[in-house]
């Protein structure tokens, strides 16, 4: 748990920014992600010093140089891995995962499964725009299968992938939808799921109103969820699978303990481990 | 002891004995060959133990192949002086491994019938042993136990040191070690009523015994890793490097780091970035497919300036290759298999001990250098078995260059002048910044501007080529105006091959290179001083390390190659016939 022993600080969401201005579009949807970050990140209270936020490549993945915590932005699709690294080494540390569809559903698929399966307490914060948008337009694994692109012309003709389903299937802790459009839902959204133990995993609509202007609409589709979250992945992922897509708010909090390494209290020394080749 | 000086050789020719041996699946002769080298350490020996079977996961034939001196051995003979087989079924695929001669002896069971006539071919004398009968007379013994007495009689080991062996290894309760015991004397009694008597070479007794280790050279490594600072491992098992990691799961614990096994190796390299970017020494162990699937994530360490250690224990290749067996084929990909220019370590272990020792540095030059290290051990160095001096500690472990708190006008990639800039610590507070693959400014801000990429180009750069590596870099041994340069496991044969060539009269100088990555072509040259020929011997099929150090180091004119694959080792009889051919000796020296 993150937030045993930490003293509040009055850090206000600003500080949590770096000077940094983002290369994302005017109107793309991580603006208020970022915003919603930093918002959540000054409800824990832990100084940027104490967090990091370790992302792959694409757009999303931009954010942890825009804001002022210790940052790690590797190679696409393995940001999970690198933040369980992190995280395993330095318990001590608040640590959040950010990146987009393709980064964490295609590329870095096998690494979602596991991240969930082994509940490293970790929080994911996934900006799901269905499309590639650094590589300027092609179809992720949520994209719709009819959906007309210069890569796959006419559609891809291949369902999509059911991110929040695969997450409860593999052991994910703690499931939540935001919207990127609510900010401040989203922050404690965001909030909630840092605090949560284990690995947390919170999909974000947060619309590319570059290559898919239709999700500008997406505002006026969402709505809160008609009943809280459940502690019952089976009965999360029959609401999640029979919703529209379009529900927000956390849907499963589950109370499986998180994977912490075995730690001796007093530990051996060198000299010990050379006695055992001795002869 | 230095480390870039010959160790100090005993005095005279080397005195031991190699013994292989053999049986099918559940006979035991792992086990058996185990406790011989167990029991010669105990008698004050030395020896190696490496391990052969058949492709089956659990119950194939294996063979045990020992070699025991009065001195360290880091490599097989030439020839076994003796071949003792439980069974026959299937041992005749060890033929090429398990090579005989007129002067070798095979022992086989009274009850198994002749020896296959690939082994009979060889000329060498046969004698049937009752070996099966002679267990089976007593309640609960195992065969292989005769076999262990019966060889280690032979080779002239104490009774006692093979008793001892025995009763260390002792799993399975009073009564089994009872009846091991008595087949371990029922099998030492019955070398002595052979008929006629059999004269093999012996391990000489050894008045004083020196302080030994005991140890594989992946247990080696992950031992080095330990002393040098290692405390997070993250890794995805394989042959044949899984065994370093079965070692440092509960080593690691005990030093109170942690070993994750990871979903694949792309994870396996992340993380270990991951945990290194935490502050953490990291380190992950792998074979050549895994270190092809880390190639993307050894950049990231290049770029991001994190230091991570990879052990590569290389096999057979390309592709799944010949996974238990061994090949030093990696080297190219190791030293320019990444994409972009990416400036990297790339050392390599010359014996088992010098795994622990080579890894150890190591961990040294990556955390100090803040870049990644691939460390080339092979399936010979990392499953094989050995009793040696205790490895040379090289006194150095992780220090790393970090951020002080509040550091005022801090930049992650500062340009220092040795191109190593402080490394800010998450936790840290006042120097918070995003290590980064994509090209940056000083201040760690992607940049995509001809200056930024050129500055830091230079900077990784230069932090590996202006340090100073000191001698451990090669070992350097012998004058004369002839010169061998090895690298890695095979040293260790071509060290025989060179002193039987010098006992002939000639001068031969030996370098194996330690530091392959970057390229020291000033220390070489030194090295080469009054050099005109040299001879570059390798276990591949492309000669890669030939290619490798002509392309960076400026050798004398129309160097010679030896170099062939894997499987099979390179051994000190074959070496010393390249070396008498390129001598212009040719087959007089056969």
């Amino acid at each position: 748990m993150n937030d045993v022993g930490i003293q509040p600080t009055a850090l206000a969401p600003a500080a949590f920014k770096s000077a940094i201005k983002p290369i994302w579009c005017p109107g793309c949807g991580d603006f208020s992600v970022l915003s919603a970050i930093t918002k959540a990140l000054a409800m824990i209270g832990r100084p940027p010093h104490e967090v990091a936020i370790v992302s792959g490549i694409g757009c999303s993945s931009r954010i942890p140089a825009y804001t002022s915590c210790y940052g790690l932005h590797g190679v696409h699709g393995r940001a999970l891995a690198a933040a369980t690294g992190l995280k395993l080494a330095r318990p001590d540390l608040t640590v959040l995962v950010t990146g987009g569809d393709g980064d964490g559903y295609s590329i870095g698929g096998n690494h979602f499964l596991h991240a969930c399966r082994r509940n490293v307490d970790l929080t994911y914060v996934v900006m799901d725009n269905h499309v590639y948008g650094m590589t300027k337009g092609q179809p992720s694994p949520t994209t719709e299968p009819d959906w007309d692109s210069k890569l796959a012309p006419g559609g891809t003709h291949i369902r999509v992938f059911h991110p929040l389903v695969v997450a409860l299937a593999a052991g994910a802790n703690f499931v939540a939808r935001a919207f990127s459009g609510d900010p401040n839902g989203t922050a404690a959204l965001i909030a909630q799921a840092i605090r949560h133990p284990g690995f947390s995993f919170v999909e974000i609509l947060s619309p590319c109103v570059t290559f898919r202007p239709e999700q500008r609409e997406w505002k006026t589709q969402v709505r809160a969820a008609p009943v809280g979250p459940t502690d019952d992945p089976v009965r999360a992922a029959h609401r999640v699978m029979t919703d529209d897509g379009f529900n927000i708010g956390v849907l499963y909090a589950g109370s499986r303990a998180p994977y912490v390494p075995e730690r001796r209290a007093s530990p051996a020394t060198v000299a010990d481990l050379e006695a055992e080749f001795r002869v | 002891m230095s480390d870039g000086i010959d160790r100090a050789p005993a005095r005279g020719a080397l005195q031991g004995v190699s013994v292989a041996l053999a049986g099918s699946g559940g006979s035991g002769v792992m086990t058996a060959g185990t406790l011989l080298l167990a029991a010669a350490a105990k008698a004050g020996g030395y020896g190696l133990m490496v391990r052969t079977s058949g492709p089956q996961i659990r119950g194939g034939e294996a063979a045990a192949l020992v070699r025991l001196a009065d001195r360290p051995v880091d490599t097989l003979g030439d020839a076994f002086d003796l071949l003792l087989a439980i069974d026959w079924g299937n041992v005749n695929r060890f033929a090429d491994e398990i090579p005989l001669t007129a002067r070798s002896v095979i022992i086989g069971d009274s009850d198994e019938g002749e020896p296959p006539a690939i082994y009979a071919g060889t000329g060498a004398r046969y004698l049937a042993v009752p070996m099966k009968k002679t267990a089976k007379a007593i309640a609960g013994a195992w065969v292989n136990m005769v076999a262990l007495g019966l060889v280690g009689a032979l080779v002239g080991l104490p009774r006692s040191a093979l008793e001892q062996a025995v009763r260390a290894d002792g799993k399975r309760g009073e009564a089994a070690l009872a009846a091991n015991l008595a087949a371990l004397a029922a099998g030492y009694t019955a070398a002595g009523e052979l008929d006629p008597p059999l004269a093999l070479p012996r391990l000489p007794r050894i008045a004083q015994p020196r302080d030994r280790w005991l140890i594989s050279g992946n247990e080696a490594a992950g031992f080095g890793a330990i002393r040098g600072g290692v405390r997070f491992v993250a890794a995805y098992p394989i042959t044949p490097a899984t065994e370093m990691l079965e070692w440092m799961a509960p080593a690691l614990a005990r030093v109170g780091g942690t070993l994750l096994q990871a979903e694949d190796e792309l994870a396996s390299i992340n993380m270990i970035i991951g945990g290194a970017y935490g502050g953490v020494p990291s380190l992950t162990a792998t074979a050549g497919p895994g270190l092809a699937l880390m190639a993307e994530g050894i950049g990231l360490a290049v770029a991001s300036e994190t230091p991570v250690v990879v052990v590569d224990v290389m096999r057979g290749g390309p592709s799944t290759g010949i996974p238990a067996k061994s090949e030093q084929s990696d080297l190219s990909f190791a030293v320019s298999g990444l994409h972009g220019d990416a400036p990297r370590l790339v050392l390599a272990p010359t014996s088992i001990a010098d795994c622990a020792t080579t890894t150890q540095w190591a961990v040294h030059l990556a955390e100090r250098l803040q870049a990644p290290a691939i460390v080339l051990s092979d399936q010979f160095l990392g499953q094989s078995r050995a009793i040696i001096d205790p490895p040379v500690d090289p006194g150095v472990g992780a220090e790393r260059l970090v951020a002080e708190a509040n550091a005022p006008d801090y930049k992650r990639y500062r340009d220092t002048e040795s191109g190593v800039s402080p490394m800010a610590i998450p936790g840290t507070p006042g120097v918070t910044y995003t290590a980064d693959g994509l090209e940056h400014t000083e201040a760690a801000v992607p940049s995509s501007a001809a200056r930024d990429h050129r500055l830091q180009l230079d900077k990784r750069s230069r932090k590996l080529l202006n340090f100073d590596y000191g001698d451990r870099w090669a070992d350097i041994q012998g004058d004369g105006d002839a010169a061998v340069i090895t690298f890695g496991s095979t040293t260790a044969a071509v060290r025989e091959a060179v002193a039987r060539a010098r006992a002939q009269g000639h001068r031969l100088r030996l370098i194996a290179l330690r530091l392959l990555a970057p390229a020291q072509p000033q220390r070489l040259a030194a090295a080469l001083e009054g050099v005109r020929r040299v001879i570059v011997v390798e276990q591949n099929h492309g000669a890669q390390f030939y290619r490798y150090l002509r392309g960076h180091f400026d050798l004398p004119a129309n160097p010679a190659s030896y170099h062939r694959p894997g499987p099979l080792p390179l051994r000190p009889g074959e070496l010393h016939r390249a070396l008498a051919d390129w001598n212009g000796e040719g087959r007089a020296a056969r």
